[in-house]
């Protein structure tokens, strides 16, 4: 599903954010991604999005090399992408149910699959009461909510989530991870960067560490390993 | 075909509705796409008239004279003829005899005709070959060919007063055009500017929108529907002033200014469809352009 060769980031300031990662992570499964700030994991994400080019290397997105695509093409790559943020990203000014159908309008979905899907998402992610809230009337647990149901709605095969839970208590931050877990559980490939550690650790799922700009760690089942630095 | 008519009904949605919201700032850039527009449209109706007026004046200078010899021969004539025959843009060669030169001044003289009575039998005026061209950049050719030819004594047009006058008409024609540049390039900017006031305020959407995977052309659409429609409505706007305004103008003017200079205005309906099309060119490319020139920062993610 994702498969990283040899990928290298070195940033035109001759910041060197990624250094030979190999890497490859398999449809359906749920892999964090840790690491401390500046490891990173940003990059990564950034790569996979395609918001920046890699300085070597080819990565494979459903079998289509990345690297080799188009600026104009973008777009579609990342239809296949679903992205969820730490600082959420809803429009204001629309309602729940409309932020979601918003991803929906854009790459022309017929009116009436909106109108069916839309509404089947936002039950996945227990909110069918809050399809008509605004997003400041929600708790942040529910926004993030609203926000992977976006990511979702056009069913993308992999979504990458970047920190879902870095802005919310750990009770919401469970609320959350609930709605990716089920998500994960409908055969969507997963990517999770993270510092939350009692997450990672009572997750037991695949956990790769990056230090460095390296892939220090790579286990199954892993845990959050890292060492809290001395402050 | 049905995805794609979806796809453009929404960015035409969200361009209506983004000039709604946007309305306040909208005014501001009507009101300068109208006022270059009207700018625009005096210098057009500026340039129209005196290219108007040249024209009509050097069509009244279409004519050559060749005037000849005395004691030409009709070998001599026939060559005249046909070496002027061999130029381009030859409308007409017609031959006076010094009797019809002599007839025609007499006509021209009127009531004091009577002074030329008597000329007749030493009549001084030159027999004369009166030739029509197409158009005045046809003249020198024609003179150079003609001169120094065997009973050919001087061969005559306005040269000067014409060339003069294509000068003056080319120089306010070119600076017609600096200003209406300087014009739509300031327009351009004041568009931009207010577009780029909205891109700004819908950065967040626009962001959203890249990471769902809106393509660039959708995310631009909206913007770019947006300009047209501030670029076209000041064009709609600027037409009916200018051309009102021009009307009440001509009504004043035109007479007072035809009996003083024997010089027509151009009429406002003659130029009425053309101010249209050209002021809605305009509106449209510097609401499309403005539109495009804003966003272009906001699209490299």
């Amino acid at each position: 599903m994702i498969k990283l060769v040899d990928v290298s980031k070195e940033y035109d300031n001759g910041v060197k954010a990624l250094s030979n990662i190999n890497l490859e992570i398999n449809k359906g499964e749920f892999v964090f991604l840790v690491g401390s700030s500046g490891a990173g994991k940003s990059t990564l994400i950034k790569l996979l999005l395609k918001e920046e080019e890699v300085t070597n290397g080819k990565i494979y997105l459903n079998d289509i090399d990345i690297t080799k695509v188009p600026n104009r093409r973008i777009p579609y790559i990342r239809r296949n992408v679903g992205v969820v943020f730490q600082d959420f990203r809803l429009l204001p000014n629309k309602t729940v149910y409309e932020n979601v159908a918003f991803a929906m309008e854009i790459i022309g979905a017929h009116p009436r699959e909106i109108r069916r899907r839309v509404p089947m998402i936002l039950s996945m992610v227990d909110l069918s009461r809050k399809a008509s809230s605004f997003p400041d009337q929600l708790s942040g647990g529910e926004q993030q909510r609203v926000s992977i149901a976006r990511s979702i709605v056009n069913n993308p095969p992999v979504l990458i989530a970047d920190e879902p839970t870095g802005n919310l208590d750990p009770e919401t931050a469970w609320e959350v991870m609930k709605a990716l877990i089920d998500i994960n559980g409908r055969g969507t490939t997963i990517l999770m960067a993270t510092h939350a550690r009692d997450i990672v650790n009572s997750m037991k799922k695949r956990v790769i560490t990056l230090e460095n700009g390296r892939i220090s760690r790579d286990e199954q089942k892993g845990g959050y390993e890292l060492e809290i630095p001395n402050i | 075909m049905n995805l794609r008519f979806r796809i453009f009904k929404n960015i035409m949605k969200q361009g209506f509705q983004g000039m709604w919201r946007n309305r306040g700032m909208g005014v501001a850039s009507i009101t300068s796409i109208s006022a270059v527009l009207m700018i625009l449209g005096i210098i057009l109706i500026l340039i129209l008239s005196i290219n108007n007026f040249v024209m009509d004046t050097t069509t009244k200078f279409d004519e050559i004279t060749v005037f000849l010899e005395d004691d030409i021969n009709d070998e001599q004539m026939t060559k005249i003829e046909e070496k002027a025959k061999e130029n381009e843009g030859i409308v007409s060669i017609i031959f006076e005899s010094k009797d019809q030169a002599l007839e025609k001044f007499k006509e021209d003289w009127g009531d004091e005709a009577y002074l030329l009575d008597g000329l007749e039998k030493n009549n001084p005026l030159p027999n004369s070959y009166i030739i029509k061209i197409e158009e005045i950049a046809y003249a020198q050719n024609l003179v150079n060919s003609l001169k120094g030819l065997d009973g050919v004594e001087e061969v005559k047009y306005d040269k000067e007063i014409i060339d003069k006058l294509l000068v003056v008409a080319d120089y306010i024609r070119l600076g017609g055009i600096i200003v209406i540049a300087i014009l739509v390039f300031v327009s351009i900017f004041i568009i931009s500017n207010t577009i780029k006031l909205t891109v700004t305020s819908r950065r967040r959407e626009i962001n959203i929108m890249k990471y769902v995977g809106a393509t660039n052309n959708y995310i631009r659409g909206p913007f770019i529907i947006e300009g047209v429609l501030f670029g076209l409505i000041g064009a709609i706007i600027s037409i009916f002033i200018v051309y009102y305004g021009y009307e009440y103008f001509f009504g004043l003017v035109n007479e007072r200014l035809y009996s003083l200079f024997s010089v027509f205005l151009i009429a406002p309906t003659m130029i009425f469809t053309d101010i249209a099309i050209i002021f809605s060119a305009i509106g449209i490319g510097i609401g499309a352009l403005g539109s495009l020139v804003s966003m272009k920062r906001f699209l490299n993610v």
